[in-house]
């Protein structure tokens, strides 16, 4: 049979030689080191996910320890701000779980419609492609003119490719489909050009948005916006930090604004449990309960 | 002593499940994780036909989720699963490992870490070689570690990457698998 005949050993991958509890003990210390040397404070996010990207690092830059990983980091800048984008997922796609943007229309547009004023804070935007998505859909509901978009992620690079609105030819079919399912009015090529074997999207969209840097662990509060998005971001976040996040937004959201996280994510759980109103659990919409001051 | 298992299985991966799933005694304790290459469909009905095969609970991971004795969990389709060190299960969309999302390669690497020598790695039919890494580094931290016969397998390539490996510890036919799992975890 096939199998047998390259019966051969293949190239050994790389297995960390550290037990267990060594490795936590030193994935512990790196990120404390981190923290004090670059500020970046990725001491509360999920282990199993950092250590891959560690455990990944070490074997391409065939350094055996994570001890010595940390003395690299913080003796090398630019080794960090390179391993930097390795812990960071950045995977996205245009009108992501198309069932959310749809019940976004039927529940959060005719709320939105009434105001005459709308800030939107999108949090974790990646490459922007949700940003997007999200502007398209205010745009087909004559929303957009009147709308504010702040798009924040901590990573300079994504927010610098999400600016250009620049993406590849290849997903555009995935992201047509979306776009129907999320029942979208025209056709999703009607927003962009391609050019090049990519495409580029009409600078009428990018107008009512803002792209800023914002970490969501060590950054303040937004003021008063009537909706936040932040979708796949708490994933990659323990309990405690995405406590500390939602109690962020819950801060910065107006009275009755919405909350809309990623497909498995939710406030199930959370210490804000109680203090928003669950508009649908599947498409994972939320409202704030009003706060009425004491007086 | 075995505290956990991960199974990872693709094409002919239904029927092997089923296979190992109807082998278990109704009061099997230890918690089994199981990635099956699925993309982007849903494995609900999936969930349902192995629900009339035992009485264990079956169900998609939840992110954050405690993990429970007497308890089946699936990756969800189009997110991989994680074991968390502290006994959590937790879920994510990073980029496709093996050309697979969820992959298996990243549920055994994670659940290793989290178990250590006390972690059983099973490997099933398939047609590609996600996996096989992982059930290296299961080897590698003393875990135990099955393949099924890559010559009866339903799609030989997957057990077969894993065995050009590592050394697993047993190499055995679908229908012994069940019974050496509870004999392991005995
Ligand atoms: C998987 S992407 C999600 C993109 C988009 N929201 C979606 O659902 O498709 C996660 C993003 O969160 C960003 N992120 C992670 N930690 C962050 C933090 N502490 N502050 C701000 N952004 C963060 C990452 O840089 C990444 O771009």
């Amino acid at each position: 049979m096939q199998w047998e005949k390259n019966n051969h050993k293949e190239s050994s991958p790389f297995f960390y030689e550290g037990d267990n509890d060594l490795m936590n003990i030193e994935v512990r210390l790196l990120l404390e080191a981190i923290y004090l040397r670059y500020g970046y404070d990725f001491r509360h996010y999920s282990k199993a996910h950092l250590k891959r990207r560690i455990s990944h690092r070490l074997s391409i830059s065939h350094i055996k320890t994570i001890s010595q990983l940390q003395d690299k980091i913080l003796w090398d800048r630019q080794f960090f701000f390179e391993f930097l984008e390795d812990l960071s997922i950045n995977v996205t796609e245009m009108f992501r779980d198309p069932e959310c943007f749809l019940e976004f229309r039927k529940s959060i547009i005719p709320v939105l419609s009434t105001y005459a004023f709308i800030k939107i804070w999108i949090a974790g935007c990646a490459t922007g492609e949700e940003v997007y998505s999200l502007a398209i859909l205010l745009e087909e509901e004559n929303l957009l003119n009147r709308t504010q978009i702040y798009a924040t992620d901590f990573n300079k690079n994504v927010l610098n490719a999400a600016r250009q609105g620049i993406y590849s030819n290849q997903n555009m079919d995935l992201y047509s489909r979306n776009y129907k399912k999320a029942g979208g009015k025209k056709e999703l090529s009607d927003y962009y050009t391609s050019k090049y074997g990519s495409v580029i999207f009409d600078k009428s969209l990018i107008k009512r948005i803002v792209f800023a840097d914002h970490n969501l662990v060590t950054d303040s509060v937004f003021s008063e916006v009537h909706l936040i998005s932040c979708r796949n971001v708490l994933i990659y976040f323990e309990k405690k930090l995405q406590n500390h996040v939602i109690g962020l937004f819950h801060k910065s959201l107006s009275n009755k604004g919405f909350l809309c996280l990623g497909t498995k994510e939710s406030l199930r759980f959370t210490n804000y449990e109680d203090k928003f109103t669950t508009i649908d659990e599947k498409a994972k919409i939320y409202r704030k309960k009003p706060i009425y001051s004491k007086k | 002593m075995i505290k956990a298992i991960a199974i990872g299985t693709s094409h002919g991966g239904i029927q092997a499940i089923k296979t190992i799933v109807a082998a278990l005694p109704p009061d099997f304790k230890i918690p089994i994780f199981i990635v099956l290459h699925i993309g982007r469909n849903s494995n609900i009905s999936f969930i349902e036909i192995l629900r009339k095969l035992t009485r264990l609970t079956i169900k998609e991971a939840e992110e954050k989720e405690k993990i429970e004795q007497h308890t089946i969990y699936f990756a969800p389709p189009n997110y991989h699963l994680q074991v968390e060190d502290n006994f959590t299960l937790s879920l994510s969309t990073a980029g496709k490992v093996n050309f697979s999302r969820p992959s298996i390669d990243i549920l055994f690497e994670t659940a290793c870490w989290a178990y250590g020598d006390e972690l059983l790695g099973v490997l099933l039919t398939g047609a590609n070689n996600d996996g096989a890494n992982g059930l290296g580094c299961i080897k590698f931290r003393g875990g135990a570690t099955i393949v099924e016969n890559p010559k009866t397998a339903r799609a030989p390539e997957m057990p077969a990457s894993a065995i050009r490996l590592c050394t697993p510890d047993f190499i055995l036919d679908l229908n012994d698998i069940g019974k050496k799992i509870v004999e392991l975890s005995g």
